[in-house]
């Protein structure tokens, strides 16, 4: 199978949903996985799933998780904020979703997958079955070789649809008190942030909360949005202006009212952005750069505070930033981004060398206070961060298989370091 | 008897494991079909299969056929029919997509391609008439191509092949209309499919085997004759076929 691309590194490719380059492959080849896409078996006893590697996040939740007697329903645990991802992205970047505080990474749902490595070996990995392997590929950004297919435990839930809150707050510390208070009884929790408040008013912004209500269903949700962007826009429609507006009428969103309750679908409390289709394109032509951080709990508040100063003093803005408190179980992957602690995700408009440097000192304050940056939302860590975020990453070149590469792997080091790494 | 909007209940698709075939076979099985998929790899019509149980097919049966073997297509038809003693909608969709500089130079592999392409087919629709005409229902669903509608330098066993069959629905439909069964000619452009991946596969006029099952199969709902998909190669096609020899042969389409 890889035998037909002679000479070139490969990477799998799959839905194209990473936002920087763990799935490019500049100067080698892409392995276009999306006809990877059928489903093995299931068995709604056990909820435990078999796909090809190929099959999307939507394709299960459309065909798989249907609502039975009572409302109750089979649901995907881990589920990253856009359905429209595959399994083998979800296993590679180990996804989390906003309910990690309690279930933790996509990684822990995973029963066994098995693995197209280079030289032609097909090996089965599951935590009891080539172990090693197991633990590299989850989160190891598609570097371990081609993942064909995957058993996945899917989770029970009492109803599909979920009674949601929203809570406006006003300073950080109400924040943390906020998401103290709510990790316990609510399963799903992130809040956005109004990345343009400043002084006494850093970190205020929007808790959302939402668990699942025993015996309501709701609609199923598409497998494709109903709209989209059609076309790229030829200029950013995220300016310095709109993004200020977008963040000044946010914040009034709740309008008079500091809390909001409704019951509505899963889908629109996990996937508020899968509603339109290449909302990307807004940016334009140059593109925005996410950001996200994780920072261990002990520095967390004064790191995030900082984080938010800076941006808040910088002329960059954020649309969609969002906060949120990971738990402390285990995260499977070598190279799993979260850990305990707290995860700032923000967004900027590609205005070139000033946003560069602005996430530059970003990802130098989250590195400093003990915390990683997410490589599938990356496009500019340094070789350095990486080595200093992820310290088991030297145990991670023994599993690299020497026939891949990515254009992330290749820009922090990983495929250097496997290379000259003794004993090979 | 199926009404214009109402799915079929019994669906047998010859060439099953095709990208086009699979999006189809994805979109009846939603609907709680039976199928019954002919194919000449045993493995993945089976790896088919249970996805499309999981689809939510009501039944699936598989049949390995080799659509080649001309001797033996008329066994191969009528054991497909005793499957769910009959269908409603038959869609034959296999077919391959020679290089034609290396047909062009060679008898053999002429007479290869123009009989996959247009006698095997041909063979297996004459089978299934009889059995639609006594049924007095149903839809034949044939994938012709846009490339048999004028013969050009590029492809053109390929194209007389996909022609020749094109005639074949033609008066095949005119023989059934008597008996109420419906004889659909599908003409797909570019699609990016297995057959394509050797062709650079995006471009305005590039489809997905998705958009084109979805235009097949509403043409089946609707029972119509003639479908072209994307539906704007009717027009590139109308300007293909009227272009005045003179034009189209310094072309180099």
């Amino acid at each position: 199978m890889l035998g037909a691309i002679e000479d070139e590194a490969v990477l799998a490719f799959g839905c194209g949903r990473s936002y920087g380059d763990v799935a490019l492959n500049p100067g080698g080849a892409l392995i276009d996985c999306s006809r990877l896409d059928r489903f093995i078996d299931f068995d709604p006893a056990t909820g435990i799933l078999e796909c090809e590697a190929g099959v999307r996040l939507a394709d299960i939740l459309e065909i798989i998780c249907k609502p039975e007697a009572h409302g109750s329903s089979w649901l995907l645990p881990v589920t990253p904020g856009t359905r429209f991802i595959s399994v083998a992205g979800a296993i590679a970047n180990d996804v989390h979703g906003k309910n990690h505080h309690g279930f933790g990474t996509f990684g822990r749902y995973l029963l066994a997958f098995d693995l197209l490595r280079g030289d032609g070996s097909y090996l089965t990995c599951s935590p009891t079955e080539n172990q090693a392997l197991f633990a590299a590929t989850i989160g190891g950004l598609g570097l371990t070789g081609l993942i064909l297919r995957a058993r996945l435990q899917l989770r029970r839930v009492p109803g599909l649809a979920v009674e949601s809150e929203q809570i406006r707050f006003d300073t950080l510390d109400d924040f943390f008190d906020l998401a103290a208070e709510s990790d316990r009884d609510w399963e799903y929790t992130a809040a956005w942030i109004d990345s343009l408040a400043t002084g006494k008013r850093i970190g205020r912004g929007i808790y959302a909360r939402a668990r699942h209500r025993a015996g309501a269903s709701s609609a199923l949700p598409a497998s494709t949005p109903s709209f989209g962007m059609p076309v790229k826009s030829p200029f950013s429609l995220a300016t310095p202006m709109t993004v200020r507006a977008f963040n000044a009428l946010y914040w009034r969103k709740l309008g008079l009212k500091r809390r909001v309750s409704k019951v509505c679908g899963y889908a629109s409390a996990l996937y508020p952005l899968d509603a339109v289709d290449h909302w990307n394109r807004a940016y334009g032509p140059a593109g925005f750069f996410q950001f996200q951080s994780v920072v261990p709990s002990a520095a967390a508040r004064s790191a995030t505070a900082e984080m938010l100063r800076l941006t808040a003093a910088s002329s960059e803005g954020s649309m969609i930033s969002v906060l949120k408190v990971f738990g402390d179980l285990d995260s499977p992957g070598m190279l799993s981004f979260p850990m305990p602690g707290i995860t700032l995700a923000l967004d900027f408009p590609n205005r070139g060398a000033a946003t560069c440097a602005h996430l530059a000192k970003l990802e130098n304050i989250a590195i400093e206070a003990g915390g990683r940056i997410y490589p599938a939302k990356d496009s500019l860590m340094t070789a350095t961060s990486f080595r200093r975020g992820f310290p088991r990453y030297e145990t991670f070149l023994r599993h690299i298989d020497p026939r891949f590469s990515s254009g992330f792997a290749r820009r922090v080091g990983l495929l250097e370091a496997a290379q000259t790494r003794p004993g090979t | 008897m199926i009404g214009p909007t109402q799915m079929a209940r019994r669906v047998a698709i010859f060439g099953a494991t095709s990208d086009i075939a699979i999006c189809i076979a994805r979109r009846y099985a939603r609907s709680g079909a039976r199928l019954v998929l002919i194919g000449r790899d045993p493995q993945r019509l089976d790896a088919h299969a249970a996805d499309l149980k999981l689809r939510g097919a009501a039944a699936v049966v598989c049949q390995q056929a080799d659509f080649a073997q001309l001797a033996e297509l008329s066994d191969m038809v009528r054991f497909a029919w005793q499957a769910f003693a009959g269908f409603e909608v038959a869609v034959v969709a296999y077919g391959s997509l020679p290089e034609q500089a290396s047909v062009q130079t060679s008898a053999e592999r002429t007479v290869a391609a123009l009989a996959l392409n247009f006698v095997s087919p041909a063979v297996v629709l004459g089978e299934l008439a009889p059995l639609f005409a006594t049924q007095k229902t149903g839809v034949l669903a044939v994938i012709t191509s846009v490339a048999g509608d004028r013969g050009r330098k590029s492809n053109y066993v390929y194209g007389s092949a996909k022609g020749g069959l094109q005639r074949f629905v033609q008066g095949l439909r005119h023989r059934l209309y008597a008996d109420g069964v419906t004889v659909l000619d599908i003409r797909p452009g570019f699609v990016a499919t297995k057959m394509t991946a050797h062709l650079r596969t995006s471009g305005p006029l590039w489809a997905t085997p998705e958009k084109v099952a979805a235009d097949i199969v509403r043409a089946i709902n609707n029972r119509r004759t003639t479908l072209y998909t994307p539906r704007f190669w009717r027009l590139i096609m109308t300007i293909v076929r009227l272009a005045p020899g003179p034009i189209f042969h310094r072309s180099s389409l």
